[in-house]
């Protein structure tokens, strides 16, 4: 929003130098004035309507009845028990949400893990090669993201490409089970959000100063200093860029989990869609919908605290 | 993906075959995927000159979504048995009588009286089948017509079961194995029900629509699937069996219906009546590999379909069973079953 930042006109400026700074401050404003209606009509509008959905009453088959009722956030922790009629702690829904949460922090710490000495070595390179890595690191981008998890699923399964080799050369006996597990699935999600970690963290590396480096060296820091001291601080941006662009459509992801993991257990995804399908509860999803949200906000809001916040030179 | 694709792409072929010679009329067509053929539609346009369009959905549900936002544009629908009550109920069917077209003659009598439509007043059968299960006969030989298959398999099975992802077909045949009414309210029937599901799950490897799939790139020896896949099945795999489970057996009835308020009305009308020509009718079996519910249409079918053990069931297997939406109240315990069996 460039309209609130422009500084008040300093006193000793003419006057209509002041004005014409305020006129093009209106304009700024009237220029974001596209994006804030497509913010509002396709963001903001559907969140009130999710909003509005998940304090109603379900409808007999599908839809909503317009009865004021919390039954969908209370259905989140309580249900009445199936057997008894008594309202009692029902874990399921809290444990679909920690299984996608685990595997939203595996996965990010992975490709951070992965992601970084990749982006390093990209942003050493000499600049006329750079281009071309940043080239290879979106080439997956290019085909379709059903296409590449279903070739994962013929390289992992168990009359699979990793299998037949292994067994051709007499390393195994019996296949690995790799398929429809959880290593399946955290595979699948490691390759389909690596490059989002890649790039932001290359982006943050390359416009590191690299004399910077050299300098510490000169004064004596061990290579562990420098990484820690130097090139972390100063590429933070990019790890926090990269973190959460990985972290949030990881938490939602859900075709990559249900073609790889089988379907066996729910993700928050399949939870949601469920409920808008054979569950026939749109206010159950809503409130789903709506706690994935809040938890993603908060996560958010604690994570950007605690990194900005430790800046050594910040 | 694939059943995405190719309806796309026939509706493609077809709008660049029909050429700069506009068609007088259009007619929108919101189908399930990989399930229509292009040689019917084609059919159609040419006899009525009319731009045909389609679009699909994976789910009943997904279609009633869509449609209840109102205005789609869709003229026809092809909704399952018990969604085509819950459509005529909510008022989104219009009453076009198909009872009063001039092809009404070639439907089967049993079809006509159905819950869902009774009279047929506002739906024809598109194609029907069962839901049940099929076998990989040459890695398992006992007998398979029994659900026990499914919930409660021998050693050699645990581990290589695929499930629909599917709740109330997997309801429906856990309530069948425990000789349970469909739909059954009873909290003590629930809990057998529920205690049941629990204790298969272990042996269960994957729950997936994609049986073909699973069952010939050998992922499973035993998938849930319906008659029309077991029989597209047999076709890579020989030894693939569909099994008659000797405790019951879903069936289902897909039905071609017109949107209330529809755009082209008359050609949706003239859509209706063409499907219930049996040549017609046999186009859609052939490429979908599922009986329709027209009389005479296995003149035009080659004999190896009309007496393929998917489509003609066996002497003394069970009348297949047509279940109605369940009431609310039993869903949502349901809903609470399935999502607690796989949290």
């Amino acid at each position: 929003m460039a309209a609130t930042d422009t500084p008040p006109p300093a006193p000793s400026l003419p006057s209509f130098e002041a004005e014409a700074q305020t006129r093009a401050a209106r304009r700024n404003r009237l220029l974001t004035l596209p994006a804030l209606l497509i913010i509002g009509i396709f963001g903001v509008l559907p969140l009130l309507i999710i909003l509005v959905y998940s304090f109603l009453e379900a409808g007999p088959y599908g839809g909503v009845v317009w009865n004021f009722s919390t039954e969908a956030y209370v259905n989140f922790l309580f249900q009445a028990d199936i057997f008894s009629d008594k309202l009692t702690f029902a874990p399921a829904y809290l444990l679909i949400y920690l299984r996608s949460f685990l595997f939203a922090v595996a996965t990010t710490l992975v490709c951070l893990i992965l992601g970084f000495p990749t982006a390093y070595f990209m942003a050493t390179r000499p600049p006329r090669q750079r281009n071309l890595w940043v080239l290879l690191i979106t080439i997956p981008f290019w085909s379709n993201l059903l296409v590449r998890t279903l070739a994962i699923m013929f390289i992992i399964r168990d009359e699979g490409l990793i299998n037949s080799i292994l067994m051709g050369m007499g390393v195994i006996d019996h296949p690995i089970t790799m398929l429809y597990t959880n290593f399946a699935v955290l595979l699948g999600l490691l390759y389909a959000f690596l490059p989002f970690m890649v790039l932001p963290l290359y982006a943050s590396l390359e416009k590191l100063d690299f004399r910077l480096v050299e300098a510490a060296y000169d004064l004596y820091a061990t290579r562990w200093r420098v990484l820690w001291r130097v090139i972390v601080p100063a590429s933070l941006p990019g790890i926090v860029a990269g973190c959460l662009l990985v972290f949030i459509p990881t938490l939602g992801a859900y075709v990559t989990p249900l073609i790889l993991g089988g379907g066996t257990h729910l993700m928050i995804g399949d939870l949601i869609a469920q409920q808008f399908g054979s569950g026939r509860n749109w206010p159950l999803g809503s409130s789903q919908a709506l706690i994935l949200m809040a938890v993603v906000l908060i996560a958010l809001f604690v994570y950007v605290r605690n990194t900005t916040g430790r800046t050594p030179h910040g | 993906m694939k059943p995405k694709l190719i309806p796309a792409l026939a509706a493609l072929g077809l709008a660049l075959a029909a050429g700069p010679a506009l068609a007088k009329g259009e007619l929108h067509i919101y189908n399930w995927g990989d399930y229509t053929n292009p040689k019917l539609i084609e059919k159609f346009e040419k006899k009525y000159d009319v731009k045909v369009t389609q679009d699909d959905y994976d789910s009943n549900e997904t279609m009633l979504a869509k449609v209840r936002t109102g205005n789609t544009g869709y003229d026809i629908v092809v909704p399952s048995d018990y969604t085509v009550k819950i459509m005529i109920d909510e008022g989104l069917l219009a009453k076009t009588e198909p009872d009063q077209m001039s092809n009404f003659k070639n439907m089967k009598p049993e079809y006509v009286d159905v819950y869902w439509d009774k009279g047929r007043h506002y739906s024809v059968p598109w194609q029907i089948g069962t839901t049940a299960f099929a076998v990989d006969t040459d890695k398992y030989k006992g007998d398979i017509d029994t659900y026990a298959i499914l919930f409660d398999p021998p050693d050699a099975l645990k581990g290589q079961i695929n499930m629909l992802d599917d709740m109330n077909s997997i309801m429906h045949a856990a309530e069948r194995y425990l000789g349970i009414p469909r739909c059954s309210a009873d909290k003590a029937n629930l809990k057998k029900v529920n205690d049941l599901l629990v204790k298969a799950k272990p042996n269960w490897k994957t729950f997936s629509y994609d049986t073909i799939t699973k069952m010939t790139s050998g992922d499973v020896i035993v998938t849930q699937t319906w008659n029309g896949a077991a029989y597209r099945m047999r076709q890579k795999m020989p030894s693939v069996k569909y099994a008659y489970p000797k405790e019951g057996i879903e069936g289902w009835m897909d039905n071609v219906a017109v949107l209330k308020g529809a755009p082209n009305m008359e050609n949706a009308k003239l859509f209706q009546n063409f499907i219930m020509e049996p040549e017609n009718a046999a186009l859609i079996s052939e490429f979908a590999g599922y009986d329709n519910g027209i009389k005479g249409s296995e003149k035009f079918l080659p004999a190896s379909f009309a007496d393929a053990p998917e489509i003609k069931r066996p002497e003394g297997a069970p009348t297949p069973e047509f279940v109605p939406p369940c009431p609310p109240a039993v869903v949502k315990i349901y809903n609470q079953i399935w999502t607690n069996l796989r949290k």
